[in-house]
């Protein structure tokens, strides 16, 4: 397809980034040199990047809504994933690796936000690659001085009396918030909550869709 | 003896927590194909033991924060990645030298120079 205009919307309403049809960076040069040496000397070969590359297009903030949606529905998988959120996720096929994954919930008193102040530590497993403002230097900054202002710019107004908590993630230990579930869903099925879950309800700097919005 | 006009205050650039900073950018992009070949080649390598996630960061720390500012978040890591394969031999900087001029020579675009 050629690339001839540039204000063109992926289909999730993104610009595209522009890459392939610009003139070739400094950087792309050398990532283009470095994986083919890697290729040459038998460290890895294309048919292993191109299926990491789809493994990590594969993970997305879905998974994360499965899990959130579970959690809603079944009181032990909650207290599991409450106990040890890497054995819980991975029981559902989203494994986190050797890190350590901590689940941390939301209730009408305690609304929790995630963030990594030293570099961009997310969890990836359950939600894909983080978005660009949580790698920003104004989130990584303002997260843990300010989160109800920073809480604001996304949207997000909670009453003083809700505490807030925020979780500073390392390149151990992620961290996934369970929103709340929104009222007016009893008797709603796993695969239909999961729909009302968002990835900024499982960062923190959302909440979950209520019904209404749903519809 | 010179006073330090900016003594060390305890933390490097990289911690940022609580600092001053302006509103949270709301900007968004999809990863293009050339900045998720970096991620798939660092968890590649690292997963084979070439070096780690703390070798990937050390680097990035040390790059200080005009490279933050100057260059975007793939850049940075190639850059990381690239430093942490050479000083775990897995090549040499004459390699690849060698190899960035023949991906040059192949054409003006990624698309060209990748060979697709």
């Amino acid at each position: 397809m050629p690339h001839d205009h540039h204000d063109h919307l992926s289909p999730s309403g993104h610009p595209y980034r522009p890459d392939d049809d610009h003139p070739l960076t400094y950087w792309q040069q050398m990532e283009i040199a470095i994986r083919e040496i890697l290729i040459e000397k038998g460290v890895t070969t294309a048919a292993e990047i191109n299926a990491q590359i789809d493994a990590m297009d594969a993970r997305s903030p879905a998974n994360g809504a499965a899990v959130v949606a579970r959690a809603w529905t079944d009181p032990a998988f909650r207290d599991d994933l409450l106990a040890d959120g890497s054995a819980a996720s991975a029981a559902m096929g989203f494994d986190i690796g050797p890190m350590k994954l901590i689940a941390v919930e939301n209730t009408p008193d305690v609304h929790n936000i995630i963030v990594c102040t030293l570099c961009s530590c997310y969890p990836r497993n359950l939600l894909g690659l983080p978005p660009d403002w949580y790698k920003s230097r104004a989130y990584r900054s303002r997260t843990v001085r300010e989160p109800r202002k920073v809480l604001a710019e996304f949207g997000v107004t909670l009453p003083d009396s809700t505490q807030v908590r925020v979780h500073d993630s390392t390149a151990d230990m992620r961290y996934i918030v369970i929103p709340t579930r929104p009222a007016g869903t009893d008797g709603w099925s796993a695969g239909d909550l999961a729909g009302l879950v968002t990835r900024d309800s499982m960062i923190g700097t959302g909440l979950a869709r209520s019904p209404a919005d749903h519809a | 003896m010179t006073q330090n006009p900016d003594p060390f205050d305890g933390k490097r650039w990289h911690d940022m927590g609580g600092d001053a900073a302006g509103p949270v950018p709301t900007d968004q992009h999809d990863f293009s194909l050339w900045e998720k070949r970096v991620d798939a080649l660092m968890v590649i390598c690292s997963s084979k033991g070439h070096f780690t996630v703390d070798g990937l960061r050390r680097v990035l720390e040390d790059m200080g924060p005009e490279a933050f500012e100057t260059m975007n978040y793939y850049e940075r890591w190639i850059a990381s990645v690239n430093q942490n394969l050479i000083e775990a031999g897995v090549y040499t900087t004459a390699e690849l030298a060698q190899r960035m001029t023949e991906v040059a020579a192949r054409g003006p675009t990624y698309g060209e120079a990748s060979g697709g």
